[in-house]
């Protein structure tokens, strides 16, 4: 079924992008990452323009997001004022990012800034959470119960002033940590066209120390509002989001989501950190791989 | 654009002798609309050589039809192995390179023309003068570019494209992809005999984005904060429509 993109230009198989939205929508409502770390590489490997690929993906993300986040509110495992306190901060680095996309953009280094960035932020976190995974694994082997006493803030959080008590989440810190947090995954989600859940959730594990329970919930809710003024900065400055693009993607995304909110419900916790980490470290490698074969064509063409 | 033209008309009389060989051309589409479905199109240029008094000779003669696009500048970047890692680390901008470009022609280009005579025609890719910025010295760029618009069907060279019917007649297929920019096109045929263009004529030719496809991409150009905001509205709706269906459990 082919079907033309108004703003991609381009003729597109449209049962192809539903499921690569359906696709990437089980792993957004399994694991809480958007998974646009997955939908941008998948979509600039069809053959989308890159820059459309990149808003696009943001503005699926939102609506991929919502199915999940409304799943897990309903389970009372979001935790409402840590994510205000994430999208606030997600603004604010949203912005900051857009300023530094403009840059990048004229400098003609996007296309590679983008892939090592996602080296490096997927094989660190990838890694990190490999090693958690399988600690933990041992720990339950060895007879051990899940967490216990694993779970405690990084000593650079403790060590910001003022402090908020956070109840779903289980903490009592400053507000300047999950802030920072946000703006910090904010500005990534601007230039690499991800909802950015994969660095969200084990810096709320790991960093901050977040309840298990209240992550996947409140990672989701701060994805939707911080995608969603992507897609809004995108839209007004580079004009470059697909809106049939992006909901052929949340056709295939939305249903794909609810399958993975329930196939998360029945797999244990640790295992699921452990695939997600497999799956981070999968990516980065084959992102890692491709700069560093020599390319089918040295040359790449940027129409003005 | 419009100067280059004025060249071969101005020529045409004078080549042909006082009453001169004629073309006279038409195309199956002179308006190509991109509409939802749109996944490319077969444009047929097509049309009959008028000899003076009639008289027809005794071989046919060459044809060459080219079909071409809007101009845009375009930046070449050439990607290098940095620390192990390739990337983009020179560039060379093009100021005046076609969005499309196809010609068709009854033999390989080679035969058709002396070198200087196709490059005066912009006949053939390697013809086509694409203004770089500051000089591309060996080239490298120049064939960098037309590489990449060939693999993208944006650039085409098809020789034995043109068919002659009983030396009056011709008629050449373009194939235009999905990806074709819009914008205003224009047909070229050019009459070839002897190593020379002893007629031309030229066919306009739009293509623009019609409908709903056209609808969305005007919204998104001029009121790109509503569009923005549509965007956004249309996916979450998408979400939430999806999360009640699914409200069983």
């Amino acid at each position: 079924m082919d079907l033309y993109l108004p703003i991609a230009e381009m003729s597109v198989n449209a049962l192809v992008i539903i499921l690569l939205g359906g696709g990437v929508g089980f792993l957004s409502g399994m694991f809480g990452v958007g998974g646009g770390f997955l939908t941008t590489p998948l979509l600039i490997f069809y053959g989308i323009p890159p820059a459309v690929a990149v808003a696009s993906s943001a503005t699926q993300i939102t609506g991929a997001s919502v199915s999940g986040a409304l799943a897990y509110w309903r389970r009372g495992q979001v935790d409402l004022k840590m994510g205000l306190v994430l999208v606030a901060g997600g603004l604010v680095g949203a912005g900051i990012g857009q300023i530094g996309f403009r840059q990048l953009q004229k400098l003609g280094q996007i296309d590679v800034v983008i892939n090592i960035a996602y080296v490096v932020l997927l094989g660190s976190i990838g890694s990190l959470m490999l090693r958690q995974a399988l600690a933990e694994l041992r720990r339950i082997r060895a007879g051990g119960s899940v967490g216990s006493g694993g779970r405690r803030h990084h000593p650079w959080v403790a060590a910001l002033p003022g402090r908020m008590r956070f109840y779903k989440s289980g903490l009592y810190i400053s507000p300047l940590a999950p802030l920072l947090l946000g703006a910090a995954v904010g500005m990534l989600t601007v230039v690499l066209g991800i909802g950015g859940g994969f660095i969200m959730v084990p810096a709320m594990l790991y960093v901050l120390g977040m309840a298990a329970t209240a992550v996947v919930g409140t990672s989701l809710f701060q994805i939707i509002f911080v995608t969603a003024a992507t897609t809004l900065l995108h839209a007004t400055s580079s004009k470059s989001v697909d809106i049939v693009l992006a909901l052929l993607l949340l056709a295939g995304g939305v249903a794909g989501a609810q399958l993975g909110v329930r196939a998360a419900q029945r797999l244990r916790p640790e295992k699921l950190r452990l695939a997600l980490a497999l799956l981070v470290l999968a990516v980065a490698i084959r992102l890692f791989v491709g700069l560093t074969w020599t390319p089918a064509s040295l040359y790449s063409l940027d129409v003005l | 654009m419009k100067r280059r033209w004025l060249l071969p008309l101005l020529l045409a009389p004078l080549l042909g002798g006082a009453a001169p060989t004629m073309l006279i051309s038409d195309l199956s589409q002179a308006r190509i609309e991109i509409d939802t479905t749109f996944k490319g199109a077969d444009l047929l240029v097509y049309g009959a050589i008028q000899y003076p008094a009639g008289a027809r000779p005794d071989s046919a003669p060459d044809i060459a039809v080219v079909v071409r696009g809007p101009a845009q500048p375009v930046t070449v970047r050439r990607k290098a192995r940095l620390a192990g890692i390739w990337i983009n680390a020179e560039e060379q901008r093009f100021e005046s390179v076609p969005g499309f470009y196809a010609v068709a022609t009854t033999r390989p280009i080679a035969d058709l023309a002396d070198d200087r005579t196709t490059a005066i025609y912009e006949i053939g890719v390697d013809n086509l003068q694409l203004s770089p910025a500051g000089g591309d010295a060996d080239r490298s760029f120049e064939a960098g570019l037309i590489a990449e618009k060939r693999r993208a069907g944006l650039f085409q060279e098809a020789s034995g494209g043109v068919t002659i019917t009983r030396g009056v007649l011709y008629r050449a297929r373009i194939a235009l992809p999905s990806a074709v920019p819009v914008g205003s096109y224009v047909a070229e045929i050019h009459m070839i005999r002897a190593g020379r263009v002893i007629a031309s004529s030229q066919v306009p030719i739009s293509i623009d984005k019609s409908g709903f496809e056209r609808w969305i991409y005007v919204a998104a150009q001029e009121n790109s904060l509503a569009y923005g905001l549509a965007a956004v509205a249309a996916a979450l709706l998408a979400g939430l429509t999806a999360s009640l269906l699914n409200r069983r459990d």
